[in-house]
């Protein structure tokens, strides 16, 4: 390979493979958190992108904490090390908010439309709360190494035109996402409460008459998902920022996530955080600089090679949920249909 | 509920006679500008700088014979022109204030001069909204501004950059009036002076990423990125996309994207950068940085001297005018900023109150050295800044 070939393969790691691939890990695992209780619960969960931000906060406000204590674990963020109390919190508070707002309308037997707008009301409460006790405002909260390759001085090592960043916070992302991802599919099928799960939500009736408990499986259900939203909020802060607002926006990408690889399945969910989060950066990338270096000289075109301006990077993902809708409304892996 | 309702009546009606006999002696002006959104990290400042011209006019006891100016603040949020437009109707209509100082970023003032102050023949003196867009409006000669509208800037970004034997740049500004403005103007002017645009795009503000952004910019190929945005916002996240990704390490700044919460997040990074600032080394510039000081105002934060002067000017033309009329003051801004008159620095307001009781004129400077073209319009210097250090160095005046 000549030196053009590896600078075009470095300038698109640089600048698609890997933010694409930590993003579309982050999504996923929020799509995961979606799917999981649309699955279980029968509903899709408008809290969930708040209940990341309250998870986030929890892990913020520890971090601190153990940071005045100087308490650090470097040079791993020691947001990680806030993690695990973090995660325990939002359960609780999860359980909680089941107990109390969920369950009523378990016993009532209301539709999945009633569940929703429950729901909407969870995800407003949950966006006042967080706001009231850490603000609207950005909070940094990330210490630690922040790279593992920096782009100046992987330009040095390699004697490359081109430089190669990766984050510790997108390392990270990654490294936690496939171990979350497989512990989860192992609970899932090899588990007895997991195989439980699955049974409940392929049929409620079925499971039920083979004597699972149903309020055991909601608990579980919701338990994951908190740890799921927690983690996912955690990395996405320490790789971006922690605002609420943001949070509240990825409501929309996750779910777009979810649907289009098929709601109520999780592998549908990775492909589909996976699939939205790359064809944002793809579409949007303006390919004259990869083009120079990848096609022979004279070739080389003299516009910006950019199918579309960055100011559509959200109406992408939109798009895509619409024409998976039209064509395949179950989704790249068949999920459910309401 | 109804306890609640019978003691509100009640302290408004023990509270009104006890506001009255002071009203008289009161004159109320609007300061409207962006107490929380995209710059709200800067509006404390010139607020209180405005106040602070208000407050120097007030205990002259020599306006208007003794009459005291009290300010009336309200939020402009600096994005949203329909909490604007109803912030300045509240200004005009309930609070009855006689004249506005603001508002700050250029869209929403555009919306609050259209849509309020112009239709209530209010006068409005920005300190800062510096849109070339608000040149053009129908203002019926109610809109003034302390700062150099941007079509000034952009030309003085190119001159500086061209200067630098910079000819090659890409551009991303922030997606609305003044981010715009900027870039057309700065375009035009760059492609004058021979120097030729790779990419433009705009950036929406309050997004957590910036990496598309930022990895389309550079793929256009150049090694400077010129940043038209806010310094706490996404003018801040692009920069911070663009060093983590090694995209590019030059920057060019205007004047919205100078302030220290950007150097502390960024570190010793963003050294280097190029950065335009309205405002000259004017003598009245150090006179204001030690009142201000005193005030307990940061001294060098960005259109702190303008919101002063747009504070003393209304107060001057009150005086002028031998009333606090809105139309009267409308009459007199003109005279009082510009040559024929004695010349009046900051702090030296007592001084032009009582030139003009006594019949006489005044030709305020103040702490930017206002002059109004026909416009109402100031004109204008620019400080090209280096960030060298942690520090912005003033290296050139323009």
């Amino acid at each position: 390979m000549d030196t053009d070939t590896i600078n075009a393969i470095v300038l698109f790691s640089n600048f698609i493979l890997v933010p694409g691939m930590t993003y579309g890990a982050q999504l996923a695992l929020g799509a995961l958190g979606i799917t999981l209780v649309f699955g279980v619960l029968r509903f899709a969960n408008f809290a969930h992108g708040d209940m990341m931000a309250f998870g986030t906060m929890i892990v913020v406000m520890i971090t601190w904490w153990f940071q005045s204590l100087g308490i650090t674990i470097a040079p791993l963020p020691t947001a990680l090390l806030a993690l695990p109390l973090a995660i325990v919190i939002s359960m609780s508070v999860t359980l909680l908010n089941d107990r109390m707002i969920f369950r009523y309308y378990r016993k009532k037997r209301s539709s999945p439309s009633t569940f929703v707008i429950a729901s909407t009301g969870v995800m407003f409460v949950f966006n006042g709360i967080v706001r009231f006790i850490i603000g609207p405002d950005d909070q940094r909260f990330t210490d630690g190494e922040r790279f593992i390759i920096k782009a100046r001085e992987f330009k040095k090592m390699t004697g490359l035109d081109e430089g190669l960043s990766i984050k510790v916070s997108q390392g990270l992302t990654i490294v936690i996402a496939i171990i979350l991802v497989a512990a989860l599919f192992w609970f899932l099928q090899r588990t007895r409460t997991g195989k439980a799960m699955r049974a409940f939500s392929d049929n409620e009736d079925l499971a039920l008459l083979s004597g699972i408990d149903p309020e055991r499986v909601v608990a579980i259900t919701w338990i994951i998902t908190a740890a799921l939203a927690t983690i996912a909020g955690t990395l996405y802060g320490l790789d971006k920022s922690f605002k609420p607002f943001t949070y509240f926006q990825l409501l929309l990408p996750m779910f777009a996530s979810a649907i289009v690889g098929g709601i109520g399945n999780p592998v549908g969910a990775i492909v589909g955080g996976f699939v939205i989060a790359f064809s944002e950066v793809i579409i949007t990338y303006a390919y004259k600089k990869f083009l120079i270096y990848a096609v022979p000289p004279g070739w080389a075109p003299d516009g910006l090679m950019q199918l579309l301006s960055t100011d559509y990077k959200f109406a992408v993902s939109f798009m895509i949920l619409v024409l998976v809708l039209l064509i395949r409304p179950t989704g790249i892996f068949k999920g459910k249909v309401i | 509920m109804r306890k609640l309702l019978l003691a509100t009546t009640m302290v408004a009606a023990l509270a009104s006679p006890a506001i009255s006999p002071a009203v008289a002696d009161e004159i109320k002006v609007g300061i409207i500008l962006g107490f929380t959104g995209p710059i709200e990290s800067l509006t404390p400042d010139m607020g209180s700088a405005a106040e602070l011209a208000f407050k120097e006019v007030s205990d002259s006891g020599m306006l208007l014979g003794g009459k005291t100016i009290v300010s009336v603040r309200a939020d402009s949020t600096c994005v949203d022109s329909a909490a604007a437009t109803t912030a300045a109707e509240r200004l005009i209509t309930s609070d009855g204030v006689v004249a506005i100082m603001g508002a700050d970023c250029s869209g929403v003032t555009g919306a609050i001069a259209n849509n309020v102050a112009v239709p209530n023949g209010v006068v409005m003196v920005s300190p800062s909204a510096t849109s070339p867009g608000l040149s053009d409006m129908d203002d019926k000669g109610l809109f003034f501004r302390t700062a150099p509208s941007d079509a000034r800037q952009g030309q003085v970004i190119a001159d500086i950059l061209k200067s630098r034997d910079i000819m090659d740049v890409a551009v991303t500004y922030t997606n609305n009036d003044y981010g715009k403005g900027l870039s057309d103007s700065f375009l035009n002017a760059y492609a004058k002076v021979g120097g030729s645009v790779s990419m433009t795009a705009a950036h929406e503000d309050g997004k957590a990423d910036y990496s598309a952004e930022v990895a389309a910019l550079s793929a256009a190929g150049s090694k400077h990125l010129a940043v038209f945005g806010y310094v706490d916002q996404g003018g801040k996240g692009i920069i911070q996309a663009s060093l983590d990704t090694g995209a590019f390490d030059n920057f060019i700044l205007a004047d919205g994207m100078i302030g220290d919460s950007l150097i502390a997040a960024i570190g010793d990074d963003l050294n280097g950068a190029v950065a335009t600032l309205p405002g000259a080394e004017t003598p009245g510039a150090n006179t204001f940085s030690s009142m201000a000081e005193k005030a307990g105002i940061t001294v060098g934060g960005p259109f702190t001297g303008e919101s002063y002067d747009a504070g003393a000017l209304i107060a001057l033309a009150m005086q002028a005018a031998g009333s606090s009329d809105r139309a009267a003051i409308q009459s007199k801004l003109m005279d009082v900023a510009n040559a024929p008159g004695e010349t009046i620095m900051p702090g030296d307001l007592k001084n032009a109150l009582t030139i003009l009781a006594n019949g006489g004129q005044v030709n305020y400077e103040g702490a930017t050295g206002v002059e109004f073209n026909s416009l109402g319009e100031v004109l204008g210097s620019y400080k090209e800044l280096e960030l060298i250090n942690g520090k912005y160095e003033t290296i050139n005046v323009r």
